[in-house]
């Protein structure tokens, strides 16, 4: 019962959030410099008077600033994310087209980022003070220094150029034709340096954080009891530390995810990696603003569905947040 | 004070930071005397490869530019655009978080879910599409770094106040009859400086890698010699001349390093009781 309330209200709040993007994506079109039918029709490649009054007219550009919003508005609430004339095909459509590549992208970036970042952060706190503690909290500051995209290219450089082990290049093998295992196996080995170098950044993060974490909680009392009952140390370091350390760690995690997908128009632009990052990118290319927009509507809505998804996760293994509010 | 500066100097990791710094900040300040005729400028031929050609060290790129300039003018920017933006992040956060925590009730549930909504939209996205629209110039690049970065100092100033406005300092204040902005401007603000000054070094390190991540997409000011763009020009032949995208990219993870070996340091000189605890 107290959960699903709790989703309603969450569901309520990112809908008006969403909405809220809706309206400065329309402000923000507005904002640009040159009124949107030239835009336009400098996409569709014409720029004479009378096409640009036309689509003024079509697009009702003439209308006043509110019945224009009000048409914006009720338009994307029907999933109507207007036309891209660069691609010569509906926003959504375009979208929607490249989003499991992405949504495989990030979530594996995620999932390699949060299992080697807690897994380092483990060891780092296991050694406090110590060399090895160092060695990895410098690792981690050095990744955490890096841009994304030039660790991309390095990677792409080292592992695909120079060692030939990897491909560096797109999401398949073309004109392969793979099909069944092969294919998925072909996929997976695209898949490891987009998702690797994405998830480098966050891996610095996490580990940081679970450093952090595994240290506050060391010092707790019920630590101390367990030590007093004669536990051995990597029985309370793994049954004690790690399972409350972790909560912390999961929820930051969960809120920094949504950064996962601004990162992948980096990630995705280098590797030609076929998804929505990409699409921006060569949306910022062709001056494509229906697009440009398009795809940031869809993934904000993407960190905020994701956001819901790691609170649930969150009271399903912590009863005591719900009870507490 | 004096402390502070005894505990920071014994951070090797702060003075390392520091050091390369103050290398990048040099190289920045006399650019234009070691390479008067700018970063634009062909010299040679493209493609001539680093520690190979007298007076080009680092080679040449596509177009037959000295790599070594445009690292040199590049430094400018990015400490200018890291710098500025952080600074305008900072005018935007700290009245919003110091006004929220101090006056509570509607003011401060209105500002929280104004800051809310800016921290739910994906930064760098936010950052792409703001710079996309208004044009690329080195204006509109500082401002859309310093709009998706005033958040979390917002919220960070707002908990600093929250906490030291029931302090009886603060009670001493009231009775003496100062009037409420008195009190924020003079007496709970300056309090909580430390914690500011840490996270506004941060700031300026994510601030260099937001500002190369968009010039790298191409979103930089045409008219300015950037680290992000010397890599989105050599990106695609990085096959033939990878030391076009290496050395733009290393000066990079130098500076960035650098700013936040220097707030780790300032943050452990400041909060000496969390010392050796590492944070988040």
């Amino acid at each position: 019962m107290a959960i699903a309330s709790t989703v309603l209200g969450r569901l309520l709040k990112a809908a008006i959030t969403l909405l809220a993007i809706v309206v400065l994506n329309f402000l923000l079109i507005h904002a640009a410099p040159g009124d949107p039918a030239a835009v336009m029709a400098g996409e569709a490649g014409a720029a004479d008077e009378k096409f640009i009054a036309q689509l003024r007219e079509r697009f009702g550009l003439d209308q006043p600033l509110h019945v224009q919003l009000w048409n914006y508005v009720s338009n994307i609430l029907q999933l109507d994310l207007g036309y891209s004339y660069r691609q010569g095909a509906p926003v959504l459509d375009l979208i929607l087209e490249r989003l499991p590549a992405t949504l495989l992208l990030t979530l594996t970036a995620f999932g390699i980022s949060l299992l080697f970042g807690v897994a380092m952060g483990v060891a780092a706190s296991a050694r406090v003070g110590k060399l090895g503690d160092s060695a990895i909290t410098g690792v981690a500051l050095l990744f955490y220094a890096t841009p994304l995209y030039w660790a991309a290219l390095m990677a792409v450089l080292v592992f695909s150029v120079w060692l030939g082990w990897l491909p560096g290049f797109g999401y398949e093998t073309v004109g392969a034709d793979y099909t069944g295992l092969a294919r998925v196996l072909d996929i997976l080995k695209h898949l490891i340096l987009p998702a690797a170098t994405l998830g480098l950044f966050f891996m610095a993060v996490y580990t940081r954080m679970t450093r952090a974490s595994m240290l506050e909680v060391a010092q707790m009392d019920f630590v101390k009891t367990a030590r007093a009952k004669g536990l051995p140390d990597k029985v309370i370091r793994r049954r004690h530390i790690l399972r409350n350390a972790l909560l912390p760690v999961v929820t930051l995690a969960g809120l920094q995810a949504g950064q996962l997908v601004g990162g992948a128009v980096l990630t995705e632009t280098v590797f030609a990696w076929p998804g929505i990052g990409r699409l921006m990118f060569e949306s910022l290319e062709a001056r494509d603003y229906n697009t440009l927009l398009g795809v940031f509507l869809i993934s904000a809505a993407m960190v905020i569905l994701f956001n819901i998804v790691t609170d649930l996760v969150y009271r399903l293994i912590d009863p005591r947040i719900g009870a507490t509010r | 004070m004096s402390d502070f500066w005894i505990r920071f100097s014994r951070n090797k990791g702060a003075l390392l930071g520091i050091a390369m710094l103050a290398a990048v900040i040099l190289v920045a300040l006399v650019a234009p005397l070691m390479f008067p005729k700018g970063p634009w400028q062909m010299v040679q031929r493209p493609f001539l490869t680093p520690f190979a050609t007298e007076g080009l060290p680092l080679g040449t790129d596509t177009l037959g530019r000295n790599v070594a300039a445009g690292l040199a003018y590049g430094a400018r920017v990015s400490l200018l655009v890291g710098l500025v933006s952080t600074l305008v992040a900072l005018a935007i956060g700290v009245p919003l978080g110091a006004v929220a925590g101090y006056y509570g009730g509607w003011v401060d549930e209105a500002a929280m879910r104004f800051t809310e909504f800016f921290q739910t939209i994906p930064n760098f996205a936010l950052a792409i599409v703001l710079v996309a629209i208004m044009e690329p110039t080195l204006t509109s690049i500082t401002l859309a770094i310093a709009i998706v970065s005033w958040p979390p100092v917002a919220r960070l100033v707002r908990a600093e106040v929250l906490s030291l406005k029931k302090r009886e300092f603060v009670d001493a204040a009231q009775l003496a009859g100062l009037s409420n902005r008195r009190i924020l401007l003079a007496q709970i603000l300056p309090n909580a400086m430390s914690p500011i000054i840490v996270m506004a070094s941060l700031m300026v390190a994510t601030a260099i890698l937001l500002e190369s991540s968009l010039a790298f997409l191409g979103l930089g000011d045409p008219n300015i010699m950037s680290w992000g763009y010397m890599i989105g020009a050599a990106r695609t032949v990085i096959r033939s001349a990878w030391w076009l995208s290496f050395f733009p990219g290393l000066a990079i993870v130098i500076t960035v390093l650098a700013l936040n070996l220097i707030g780790e340091g300032l943050n452990d000189a400041m909060n000496p009781h969390l010392n050796r605890k590492g944070r988040a």
